[in-house]
């Protein structure tokens, strides 16, 4: 029921081709087969021709080779998941075609390389076309090329099928090659003509409607790039991480990009030591940024917990996979909540906040800037697998608006400076600011007076973890309650974290099909909670929460265990899984049904 | 194109600096303890070389000596057990404006926070690391430390410790460090020569003082303390060779108490100035784009 043309199901014979809102395309093949470009090619070309665009990736925790696969979901209106199931498979050989043939629909098509599968034949209504992808190229290309460049030769056939805007596509493509050799983009065209003009008989030709254009420019780019982008615009020029994956290509981008800006990002020898010199930086008077993936988040902890108490501003990133321990590195997984509201010791109040989409993860990095500044406190953006490397298209952001300008507040402080003050907010005063009082202050992790000297007296600690928690307080009143899409009330909410909203939010759509009041609600403040949340809850019958990781010891989530403590609510259910994968719609649709049919 | 960082100019202090204007809290230390001659030393040198109270920054891991900020008056800030260097090296590498001071003690030196030592060695990071080692935990009540030398009995090796301390000299030669020293607490005049080319070395200069913890481990240093029957053997410069790193390694053989001096000092770029060089040379490639326009453009190549 997915993606399908808006007309007829996909069948040969027709001339003129046929109008399509969307389309799911699956490539399948080896990791270095140059499928993550076609991907990457496509996503862009949508993104510049007011299509919407979400893609999809695997790649195996290898080095190189290994199956992979690339999904590109292609709309004209919005485009919210990458597709539970494929209108067309690209497969590259025997495995690809094996493995994936099941993702395609009833009456999709599968190109696949002839030179490389042997077709079996399903029913289903399922057009085969052999071709040969890797014959073809070496023909187009030369003789000593071998198969590379048979993805530009996919790259072409697919253009020619989808009637796709082949001068821009050649655009996007000439600007990518364009930085290497010149033979690189000559071959590359060579082998994209070759498919282009490839006869492939009797298939059906398609277009896409003609997108909305909004106003000014798109931008496709993925969750980790827009991460990157939105630290800079929100004034960090310092940080310092360790490898991990997926995290790791945000701090390659901004070790490149930051002496641009004139700041420096570096690789520490651990993650203890570059949570440490981000902290460094905080105090020395920087927004500072540090960023990890689950295991790393981990070894953070105990200077996380300095943050708090010291009252230093810092963001770090999660970008979450699979877990526990070294877990699923390239899988998706929801499950690090807990560890980053409560993974330290002691009562250390932060700030914890999650993309919902690409776009979101430009505007959560200033968020989480802001609220760092304000709160002098860590604010932790939970991004995850998914977001990280999957591209979508969207308005590209105003910097005019978003543009913070870095500054370090090295004025000399008033006479009755107090680094700790208990009746309003910590700023501390960065090294080089001059003290009128004559006493310069000492940053301290030991629980301390107002002055920062240590102090183990009662009433003081509970005064200053009361100042501390005062920040969550205040953040709470702050935060925007989400709005519902929807039903405003009625039988099921289907509440969500993270780079399950657009999933949530279309399966919200399918459900009041089946005659159901559904609304969907989608948490991008996930600690501390916004308030006055429990007055939507109240108005439906069941919460489903759904996220991606374990149902626990008593059949919750973990922000389902969240909100129940939190609104003692026993409608609060989970929906939950951990298979590595993102949440498709079906599963969504069938799980709320379930519940509704209180088998939940 | 300038950069967030303010100026590099040191300014003039207001008034001149003194001993009493660098004195914060009394210390907590036990009486007779040796880092006390530290503290002292090091507010005589910071007096002799002038340096501006507000850019002086003082930072601590966890121990004994790790109090150290909270007795400066300075920009000080004390941090968890082990990471004091890392967290120094984010100061120093973020304001190059601020004479960033990094104290600990055996274990938060070479145990917990080993790793680091290494890395901000290699790396050249600019700053002085004063490690007072006094062969035992001191503030958890007389464990042993990295340095506790075999058969030192403490609550951890109640019949002897049985591990083979480390040599701090030979593991800061390996790492790459360019400024190494050793010195003594109950040397005054000694220590204060070692602080002083420490502080003015451009780059990772680190002096090992050997400063004893009367609690735990009254004596340990008695061997090479004149007044307790020891010999105090420094190193002769016309002999050796600071440049030497082979010739530094052998003076490093020496067998316990060993010589004090300087063991080994090399100029080489420092990572502050080599990420400010990358910073430089990327911005003149640039030109003179502002830094909105500059990610207005990398918006623009995903279009």
């Amino acid at each position: 029921m997915l993606a399908k043309p808006a007309s007829t199901p996909m069948s040969p014979g027709l001339h003129a081709p046929h109008s399509l809102r969307n389309a799911v395309i699956r490539f399948a093949g080896n990791s270095q087969d140059g499928i993550q470009s076609i991907g990457g090619f496509l996503a862009r070309l949508a993104g510049r021709t007011a299509q919407e665009v979400m893609t999809y990736m695997t790649i195996p925790s290898t080095i190189s080779g290994g199956p992979s696969i690339f999904q590109v979901h292609i709309g004209s209106g919005e485009v919210l998941h990458a597709g539970d199931e494929a209108d067309v498979l690209v497969a590259f050989y025997q495995h690809s075609y094996d493995s994936h043939l099941g993702a395609l629909r009833d009456g999709g098509v599968c190109l696949y390389d002839s030179g490389e599968v042997k077709e079996v034949r399903h029913e289903r209504g399922i057009k085969h076309l052999g071709i040969p992808f890797t014959a073809a190229t070496v023909e187009a290309v030369g003789g000593s090329t071998r198969d590379r460049g048979k993805n530009m030769f996919v790259l072409g056939l697919v253009c020619a099928v989808f009637n796709l805007d082949k001068e821009k596509l050649i655009g996007i493509v000439s600007r990518q090659f364009g930085k290497k050799d010149e033979s690189v983009l000559r071959n590359a065209m060579l082998a994209f003509d070759a498919g282009f003009a490839y006869e492939v008989g009797d298939l059906e030709r398609f277009a896409f409607e003609h997108g909305e254009a909004g106003d000014g420019h798109r931008i496709s780019t993925d969750g980790n790039q827009m991460l990157t982008a939105g630290l800079i615009a929100a004034g960090v020029r310092y940080g310092a991480a360790y490898p991990i994956t997926p995290w790791s290509s945000i701090m390659e981008s901004l070790r490149t990009e930051l002496p641009k800006y004139g700041g420096i990002y570096v690789q520490a020898e651990d993650e203890l030591a570059a949570v440490s010199m981000t902290l460094g930086a905080a105090f020395a008077g920087h927004l500072a940024v540090t960023g990890s993936a689950g295991p790393g988040l981990s070894l953070k902890m105990e200077a996380l917990s300095y943050a708090s108490m010291a009252e230093l501003p810092i963001i770090v990133i999660n970008v979450q996979r699979g877990g526990p321990s070294t877990g699923l590195p390239t899988s998706v997984e929801q499950s690090d909540l807990m560890q980053a509201i409560y993974g330290s010791h002691g009562d250390c109040p932060r700030i914890v906040l999650a993309p919902q989409d690409v776009e979101d993860c430009f505007y959560i990095a200033l968020e989480a800037g802001r609220l760092a500044r304000k709160y002098s406190c860590p604010v932790i953006i939970l991004s995850d697998q998914a977001l990280s490397s999957r591209i979508e298209a969207f308005a590209e952001p105003d910097l005019d608006v978003h543009w913070v300008e870095p500054h370090i507040d090295l004025s000399t402080r008033r006479e009755d400076y107090r680094p700790y003050p208990l009746d309003r907010t910590t700023h501390h005063a960065p090294p080089g600011s001059r003290m009128s009082s004559g006493k310069y202050p000492v940053i301290s992790g030991l629980e301390h007076d107002e002055w920062g000297h240590p102090s183990g007296s009662p009433k003081m600690h509970s005064q200053m973890t009361a100042k501390r928690r005062q920040k969550l307080i205040d953040a709470a009143a702050e935060f925007p309650l989400p709005k519902v899409h929807g039903h405003q009330e009625g039988d099921v909410l289907i509440v969500g974290w993270g780079s399950t909203y657009g999933p949530i939010k279309e399966s919200a759509d399918r459900l009041p099909a089946e005659g159901f009041k559904v609304g969907a609600l989608h948490l991008r403040h996930l600690h501390p909670l916004p308030n006055g949340l429990e007055t939507i809850f109240n108005r439906y019958e069941h919460i489903v929460v759904v996220e991606m990781n374990d149902y626990g010891a008593y059949g919750y989530g973990q922000m389902a265990t969240l909100l129940r403590a939190r609104y003692c609510n026993p409608a609060i259910k989970s929906l939950c899984k951990t298979d590595g994968l993102a949440f498709r719609i079906r599963e969504i649709v069938t799980g709320v049904e379930k519940h509704l049919a209180g088998a939940g | 194109m300038s950069t967030v960082l303010p100026s590099a100019t040191v300014t003039e202090p207001e008034d001149r600096l003194t001993k009493k204007a660098l004195t914060a809290d009394h210390p907590t230390w036990c009486p007779g303890c040796g880092d006390f001659a530290v503290l002292n030393i090091f507010y005589r040198v910071l007096e002799k070389l002038q340096y501006p109270h507000e850019k002086i920054v003082c930072v601590a891991g966890i121990g004994c000596s790790s109090r150290f900020p909270y007795f400066m008056n300075t920009h000080g800030i004390h941090f968890i057990h082990g990471r004091a260097l890392p967290l120094a090296t984010g100061i120093s590498l973020s304001r190059p404006d601020v004479h960033v001071f990094v104290f600990g003690g055996d274990g938060d030196g070479f145990s917990i926070g080993g790793n680091h030592l290494n890395h901000a060695a290699r790396k050249n990071v600019k700053l002085t690391y004063v490690i007072m080692d006094n062969f035992v935990y001191g503030l958890t009540k007389k464990q042993t430390s990295p340095t506790s030398p075999i058969g030192f009995k403490s609550k951890t090796d109640p019949t002897g410790s049985v591990d083979r301390p480390i040599n701090p000299m030979k593991q800061l030669l390996a790492s790459g460090a360019t400024f190494i020293a050793r010195t003594h607490a109950a040397q005054v005049k000694h220590m204060e020569q070692m602080f002083e080319r420490a502080i003015l070395h451009d780059g990772f200069s680190v002096v090992e003082c050997l400063s004893e913890c009367v609690m735990f481990y009254a004596g340990a240093f008695d061997d090479s303390t004149p007044r307790k029957g020891g010999t105090f053997e420094t190193v002769d410069e016309t002999q050796h060779d600071v440049t030497d790193e082979g010739a530094a390694f052998k003076l490093a053989e020496n067998l316990a108490p060993g010589k004090f001096g300087v063991y080994y000092q090399v100029q080489r770029p420092t990572k502050n100035e080599l990420e400010q060089k990358w910073i430089t040379d990327t911005q003149a490639k640039i030109g003179g784009a502002s830094q909105k326009d500059l990610l207005r453009k990398r918006l623009e190549a995903m279009r």
